[in-house]
This record gives C-alpha cells, structure tokens and sequence, in this order.
C-alpha cells in the first residue's frame, strides 16, 4: 500500500468535499427553486463532467488553469506559485470536477420539498431564511449528504483529471488511483490490488450508505 | 377601526380574477365553484401567497395588500391561519411540533403549553407525538387545523377542506368548524365545490367561476333562490 498516495487522497477527498458542500447547498437550492429561463443552461453546463472524457476536461483545465492563462497568472501574481501540477491545482480540478455530484443530489433533495412546504412554513410566520434552516435542510440533508459521499468517493478514484492537472508527483499529486497506474506499470500487481481492493470497497461503502440516505428520505412518505 | 376583512381582487389573466368579499368576525363565507373556478387562487392571495396585478385587502384595519399604494405585506406577516387541501404538514416533525413551528416566536412554556391546548381542542390530545405518515387524513387535517389556529390568526382559510375525507370525518368536520366559529370569532373563509357544505357550515355564500363573483350572499336565501345559472347549476347538486 502507497500511504503516502492513500494520505494525499483522503485528504483530497476531505479538502473538495468542504468546499463543495455550502456550493452544493447554494447551487441545488437555487437551481430547485428558480424559475429563471437560462436554468436548463446551468444544468447542462454543470452536468458536463458526468459526459466528458476525464482527459478533455483536465486538458481545459490544464490550459485554463495554466501559467499562461489569466487564471494561473493572478494565481502567480497573489500566491508566488503555480496552480497546475501542485495539490493546490488538482484540489480546484476535483472541486470542479465533482460539481455535478454534489449538486445534482441536493438540487433533486430540494424539489422533492415542493413549493406548499415553503407556503406552510410562510402562513407559519417563517422568513425564508428560516424556512430554509428548520424545514428544508432538515428534509433535504440526505440528499446533501449523498452527493457529498459520492462526490468523496469519486475524488478518491478520480484518474485522468489528476493526471493531466497534476502529473503524478509523489507527496504532492501522486493519488491512490495514479499509485495504482504506477504500480502495474512496474509489474508491482499484488500492491496494485491491494489498493484497488481498498478504492472498491471505499466506492461500495459510499454507494451503499447514498442509497441507505434514500431510503431515509422515502421514510417521510 | 373596522374589524373583519375586505377583500377585492381584479386582473384579466393569467388566471382571471374579479372577486369582492366583506367578512366580519364570526362570519363564514364558503367559496363555492367548480374546478378550475380560481377558487384556491383567492385563498392564496388573501394569504400572500398570490399576488394578484389589482385590487385591495386590508384586514382588521390593516392593509395587506394594494397595488395602488403599492402594499404588499409577505405571507409571514398577515397572520392568517391556512389549513392547505394536501394539508402541507412538515414530514419530519411529529403532530405537535408541527403546530409549535407556528408559534416560534413565543417562550418554550407557552408554545407547549398552547399545542397541548389547540391538539385536545381538534381531538387529538393524544397523538401529538407521532409524525404525519403516522396520522390518517382526517388525522392529518385535524393536525393542520391546530396549527393555522396556533398564531392566532385574524382570518381563517380552508382549501377544499371536505373534499378527500369520507363522511365520518366531514361530519366530524362540520361541528369542529361550528366549534371554532363559536369559540374564536374571526372571519372563516372556505373553499369547496359542493353547496351542502355551504349549507351546513357558513352564512354567506360566493359561487365563482373562472374568477368572477357570479352571486354572493346569505347562504339560505342565495341556495334557495339562485339567480344565475351556474348557482342554480352547483345548488341542483344539493342532494
């Protein structure tokens, strides 16, 4: 087993899931309860890592996040380091990466609430502020939690994004996933299994626990 | 100050609407009309949920809503109690919190003490623990009832409040509303599509179709003698 790649990815996983849950919270809302025309737009641009090839996005990823690109210079400019092939770069990559994981789960743990909850809770005397923390966060925390989960379990196995943003450096980029690549490359199969033996069961685990927080979510009726 | 409530809403669409209502204290009014009619879209405007293009409500000499003044006070601030036709009951809160959520603003003491009151008064003194897909439908309305009452309200709206209960229940329904009606004078309106409802629970009677009053009056005389076609059309359905 690569600890230091296994450590590199828990903490990966740790890092993208804080920062995508208050933007899965602020996006899947928004997106549940807004009428605006350009939505379906949205919707698709966030759906776009679920379709795309792992190496196009991590090649715009690469460029966009780039020394070259105004991205990567204001990075440069402000931090005195470069985004891409650093920790930094690939925790951006993930967190983009996983927003449709997150958020799509959330986004549907929203709508399911359905507009007369909100109208209750409004003839009840609540500002939708409190609405949002005592009736739909309450309802709507399995499906966050799912997406965060599978949003956890997706950065741990994330291969080709990592790979093109990040390189493969050791202590730095060097994932599970990439130790697991390098590993077979050296013809080193019995660690190879090993660590996909323990992503599969981190993957299982995650599956089983989104599907347990659906059927939480069933119990309500 | 005139107590009681005014209501008179206007638009030509996207859903039609041209309804006056007057209702003092003590007095129930029943919105009667077929589906379709804009029935629960008055409802939703006199509780802010609706914002109609014209008109004027103002409720115990307060005005909730006029588009020339450009007033429109939010849902939360209109104190109105609405008992919704799917009873839009919190599904993670048991019976009685469901009825505190509509008193937050109160000290701990008085909201329980308040939900045990309004649970016994609806029948319900013992099923205040259990959630909502614990309770059967009229359980359910009943639970509803407790908390559009829980603030107090200075108008109470029912939404089809007899439509999906079988008739132990809208029986059991009626003498809960006569209850309240004594106990806490306030303005009551309900919406329904069946004149024996009308009949058996309010003195004043408004048929609507495709959002405009077509009669309006005490409810004996009006069912008795219908003037226009559709009141005698919905009051033929009288059994």
């Amino acid at each position: 087993m690569d600890w230091q790649a296994l450590r590199l990815s828990l903490l990966l996983g740790s890092l993208t899931v804080a920062l995508l849950l208050p933007i899965a919270l602020v996006a899947g809302r928004w997106l549940a309860t807004t009428r605006m025309r350009g939505r379906a737009l949205v919707e698709a641009a966030l759906t776009l890592p679920l379709v795309l090839p792992p190496t196009v996005i991590g090649f715009y990823l690469l460029v966009g996040l780039g020394p070259e690109s105004p991205i990567g210079r204001g990075w440069t400019d402000v931090f005195g380091d470069t985004l891409v092939f650093s920790f930094k770069g690939v925790l951006v990559a993930s967190v983009l990466v996983n927003l449709p994981f997150a958020i799509q789960p959330a986004q549907r743990a929203f709508e399911a609430i359905g507009q007369e909850l909100r109208d209750a809770a409004a003839t009840c005397g609540h500002s939708a502020w409190r609405t949002f923390w005592r009736i739909e966060l309450p309802l709507a925390w399995p499906g966050i939690v799912t997406g965060a989960v599978l949003a956890f379990a997706h950065t741990l196995g994330e291969f080709g994004v990592v790979l093109m943003v990040g390189g493969s450096i050791p202590g730095e980029t060097r994932t599970l996933a990439l130790s697991i690549y390098d590993r077979v490359q050296a013809f080193d199969n019995v660690a190879a299994a090993r660590m996909a033996a323990f992503l599969m069961s981190v993957s299982l685990v995650a599956v089983t626990a989104s599907f347990l927080l659906g059927g939480r979510r069933r119990h309500y009726g | 100050m005139v107590e009681g409530i005014s209501i008179s809403l206007g638009q030509t669409g996207p859903i039609a609407l041209d309804v006056a209502i007057s209702l003092v204290p003590g007095q129930t009014l029943a919105l009667v009309g077929p589906s379709g009619a804009g029935k629960t879209t008055v409802l939703r405007s006199i509780a802010g949920l609706y914002r109609p293009r014209q008109g004027r409500i103002v409720c115990d000499g307060e005005i909730w809503f006029d588009d020339h003044a450009g007033v429109d006070r939010p849902a939360k601030d209109r104190r109105v109690g609405l008992v919704f036709q799917s009873y839009a009951l919190f599904p993670h809160l048991t019976a009685a919190a469901n009825v505190a959520e509509a008193m937050l603003d109160s000290s701990p003491e008085t909201r329980k003490e308040r939900t045990r009151t309004l649970l016994e008064r609806v029948h319900l003194g013992d099923f205040g623990k259990r959630l909502p897909s614990a309770l059967s439908g009229g359980q359910q309305q009943r639970v509803a009832l407790a908390r559009a009452l829980a603030r107090d309200p200075k108008v109470l709206l029912l939404d089809e409040p007899f439509s999906a209960v079988d008739q132990p229940t809208r029986r059991s329904l009626h003498r809960l509303l006569s209850e309240i009606r004594t106990s806490t004078p306030m303005p009551i309106i309900f919406v329904s599509h069946d004149v024996e409802d009308a009949a058996r629970c309010a003195d004043q009677v408004c048929f609507i179709s495709a959002g405009r009053t077509v009669e309006q009056g005490a409810t004996r005389p009006t069912l008795d003698n219908p003037e226009s076609r559709l009141s005698r059309w919905l009051a033929d359905e009288d059994p």
